[in-house]
């Protein structure tokens, strides 16, 4: 675990001011910055002399995504990297066209900041990990590996296609949608009966389909690190009693491509199982804003939509509105800033959304 | 005092889940209690434990358990019983007033259909014995034993009954209580608006000794339901015409449906007519035309537009009252988006040609009324035709069609029909009714179709649905 004192909240703010300043010069500056912004600042305006502090953030307007569908990636390549191969990532699971992050070193920074959030006692270092979950052109599957290799483990792997599954569903396919979850899980079955590994990650309704199928502490799993779907207090619950047991350790996140991972701080009695999570802050930041008026935040506890902005040297994306809604959360140790809480699909109490197997 | 709160029973253990939704008061809006809810994840692990619960009832003999099923009737009719985990009690008037409140069901129909339960549960034996066909019980405790000089074999088909609820009427309940005495516990999911009957039900049931094991009570959205479906291994499920369809032939389900229960007169009691029309308003209005076994359509070889018009006459003028009067013959609608669709579904089939709501000229003003509460009056349609679209509806108010159909062409019209009551005494014609394959039950002569015999099943056999007969040799 990590052992460096955690930062009050104006020394997390003064830490960020000066993250901001530093990525805007770097984005927007021509011997470092890429086409994209530069040509946006060109049009608009030079975030360099407008955006003086994190307040100032909400003077760009919010990030729109289909440029990272429209757009080859190439226009994102910042000129300090200009000729280094970059990885191309893309979102989980949208059909057609998908959205493109192109990346370098950022997810092994947010990977190997993590790795000093779990316990060797859930994740013994040198000891294997299966990853069960989309793989494919994710950021998550190199994460994932990146993350058992810094703790000097191994991974396995086991691919769940959730673009295949969002059309099974789509199409009212539901028994194939549950066989190919089945035959994802037998996968996993297979490799923890004839393999040792004791870290997990996967999605919350693949865990519990395994732990169905699998005495998943017998055969080995001490750890579990979960993301990718809602989890709500009483299904954080579940999986922690029921299907955990109790015996295994439980790390719900919260990312996606674009910004990287956000942890959870550990559950206290107090939380009731809702969970907060927390951005891999000065790299992002993660706001809950009015719907109806986003350049404000609601307030500590109540019902938002989650706006991101990533802050890398290798990305740059201002007041990203995601597809989620939250609590916002007050700082918490080892956080100095805002955490997000209960995180849902954006509207899921006006309408029922169909989040699928994963 | 703080808000009831209903758990769900894990094996009949209290499981405060923090999910929760609130029933209210139909016509406030009031909340009467918050109820847990339950993902499917709790409900399979629950289900492949299962085992356990069916061996605490084989603790017992059919006999013992038939005593206690009789005892628990005395504790729902009668007795006050723990609601929810927050201390709170319910005596049998809170129940109704409580039921009433959320279901829209007045006190009345409610006490009706408590004494329904009542008088199955304090009858089980009675009940059994249709079931079986007079089975000497302790071939159930052994497993095997001889019935009228036959060796004969039971093995249970389920490790548990599975149980989706419907909201709109307590008296379905008394559809599962012989499962307890047949040793099979029972995985129940309340219908959203009444959680009340089955709850009361299993407290009714552990007070009277029965082991706390055998119970369910599983509140939980669509996939929950459909797991206690899957895993049950036997399950009744109450829906529309189209989940009748959809389970009719897997012979894992008991579907219950619309029942299209009918009148039928035959030639040689026609010209009598008039003097079944209080049976015909019975049939049709009782229990506030919300039963599968309430007439939702008469027969006749003539007179369909006098008689059309006699019932229109009685039953035009029936009108909402205070949930707690007495005379109450409407009930409320929980769900008032319900009462619209069906006011609708009925002006929709008007608009063919053919069909005139005779019972428009009786009451004076328009069927959906909002007083203190939504409600659909009662409506008799004339229809010239059985091939209209409103001749064989059945819907969830006092509703019947009145329709001509000659003798010769009635049982090749009527379709499936729960209960038919045919005035006849015709002996040809009362061969064919004998013969007929679309009849689940039969009444001969004026019988209103809502009397049904608890020794005789009108709806599926509850003990062939969870035991199957093996041929069996001992040396």
């Amino acid at each position: 675990m990590s052992t460096m004192a955690p930062l009050s909240p104006a020394q997390a703010q003064t830490q960020l001011e000066e993250h901001l300043h530093e990525i805007l010069q770097w984005h927007f500056s021509p011997e470092t910055g890429c086409p994209f912004w530069l040509d946006w600042a060109k049009k608009n305006f030079d975030p360099r002399a407008e955006v003086k502090s994190v307040a100032d953030l909400v003077k760009f307007p919010h990030f729109q995504d289909e440029w990272l569908r429209d757009l080859q990636p190439e226009v994102w390549v910042p000129a300090e990297f200009k000729g280094r191969p970059f990885n191309i990532f893309e979102t989980g699971g949208t059909t057609g066209m998908p959205k493109q992050r192109i990346g370098w070193e950022d997810y092994k920074t947010d990977y190997s900041e993590f790795s000093e959030k779990i316990s060797d006692e859930h994740f013994p270092r040198g000891s294997a990990w299966l990853m069960m979950g989309p793989t494919g052109p994710r950021r998550l599957r190199l994460a994932i590996e990146h993350l058992a290799h810094v703790r000097g483990s191994s991974c396995y792997f086991i691919d769940l296609d959730p673009r295949f599954v969002k059309k099974l569903i789509g199409n009212k396919q539901f028994e194939v949608a549950k066989q190919y979850m089945e035959h994802v899980v037998d996968q996993a079955a297979m490799i923890l009966k004839h393999r040792k590994v004791s870290g997990l990650f996967t999605t919350p309704k693949l865990l519990e389909a395994l732990a169905e199928k699998v005495d998943i502490y017998e055969a080995g799993i001490r750890g579990v690190f979960c993301g990718g779907t809602t989890m709500l207090p009483q299904y954080v619950r579940f999986i922690v009693e029921e299907v955990l047991e109790g015996r295994i350790g439980f790390y719900p996140t919260y990312g996606n491509t674009l910004m990287g991972l956000a942890a959870s701080v550990p559950l206290t009695k107090e939380d009731n199982f809702s969970i907060t999570y927390y951005a891999p802050q000065p790299r992002a930041i993660l706001r809950v804003v009015d719907p109806s008026e986003t350049t404000k935040t609601v307030e500590y506890d109540q019902w938002g939509r989650v706006e991101l902005t990533t802050l890398t040297k290798e990305f740059f994306m201002p007041r990203f509105l995601e597809r989620d809604e939250a609590l916002r959360r007050r700082p918490r140790a080892p956080y100095a800033w805002d955490g997000v809480a209960e995180v849902r699909p954006f509207g899921a109490m006006e309408k029922k959304i169909v989040e699928g197997v994963y | 005092m703080n808000l009831p709160h209903l758990p769900a029973l894990r094996r009949g253990k209290p499981y405060q889940s923090l999910d929760s939704t609130e029933v209210v008061n139909h016509r406030t809006g009031e909340p009467m209690a918050r109820v847990s809810q339950v993902n499917a994840g709790i409900i399979r692990k629950d289900l492949a434990k299962i085992a356990d619960a069916r061996d605490a009832l084989k603790r017992f003999t059919v006999e013992q358990l038939i005593e206690i099923s009789a005892r628990a009737g005395e504790h729902f009719l009668n007795g006050e019983l723990p609601l929810g985990d927050q201390g709170h009690t319910q005596t049998p008037d809170d129940y109704v007033k409580t039921l009433s409140a959320t279901s829209g069901l007045p006190h009345v129909m409610v006490r009706r259909n408590m004494a329904k339960i009542h008088f199955a549960l304090t009858n089980i034996r009675t009940v059994l014995n249709g079931l079986t066909r007079g089975l000497p019980l302790d071939v159930i405790d052994r497993g095997y034993g001889e019935q009228s000089g036959a060796a004969v074999s039971y093995y249970p088909t389920a490790n548990a009954l599975g149980l989706i609820m419907p909201s709109n009427s307590p008296a379905v309940n008394s559809l599962w209580l012989p499962a307890i005495a047949l040793k099979t516990p029972v995985i129940i999911k309340p219908g959203r608006e009444e959680p009340w009957t089955p709850y009361r039900l299993i407290q009714a049931f552990i007070a009277a000794g029965a082991p706390a094991e055998a119970f369910g009570f599983y509140p939980t959205d669509h996939e929950g339901s459909a797991e206690v479906m899957k895993l049950c291994g036997r399950a009744l499920i109450f829906g529309d015409a189209a989940t009748v369809e959809q389970y009719r032939n897997n012979p894992k389900f008991s579907v219950h449906g619309p029942g299209f229960s009918k009148i039928l007169i035959g030639d040689d009691e026609i010209e009598r007519w008039p003097e079944f029309i209080d049976l015909m308003v019975a049939s049709i209005a009782e229990n506030g035309g919300r039963s599968c076994v309430n007439a939702s359509a008469v027969i006749v070889p003539k007179y369909a537009a006098e008689i059309a018009d006699a019932l229109a006459q009685k039953l035009g003028p029936v009108a909402p009252t205070k949930p707690d009067d007495e005379g109450a013959r409407l009930s409320g609608f929980a769900n008032p988006k319900m009462a619209e669709f069906i006011d609708a579904a009925i002006e929709d089939g008007l608009q063919t040609p053919g069909a005139e709501d005779v019972t428009a000229r009786y009451r004076g003003g328009p069927r959906k009324v909002e007083a203190d509460g939504v409600y659909l009056r009662p409506t008799i349609v004339h229809c010239e035709s059985i091939d209209h679209p409103l001749a064989n509806k059945e819907y969830l108010c006092p509703y019947a069609s009145v329709v001509e159909v000659p003798q010769s062409e009635m049982l090749g019209k009527i379709g499936p029909s729960l209960v038919v009551t045919a005035i006849t005494k015709d002996r040809a014609f009362t061969e064919q009714l004998l013969n007929s394959a679309l009849i689940e039950r039969l009444n001969l002569g004026p019988i209103p179709t809502m009397k049904i015999s608890w020794d005789q099943p009108h709806e599926g056999n509850m003990f062939e649905f969870l035991y199957k007969r093996r041929s069996i040799d001992r040396a």
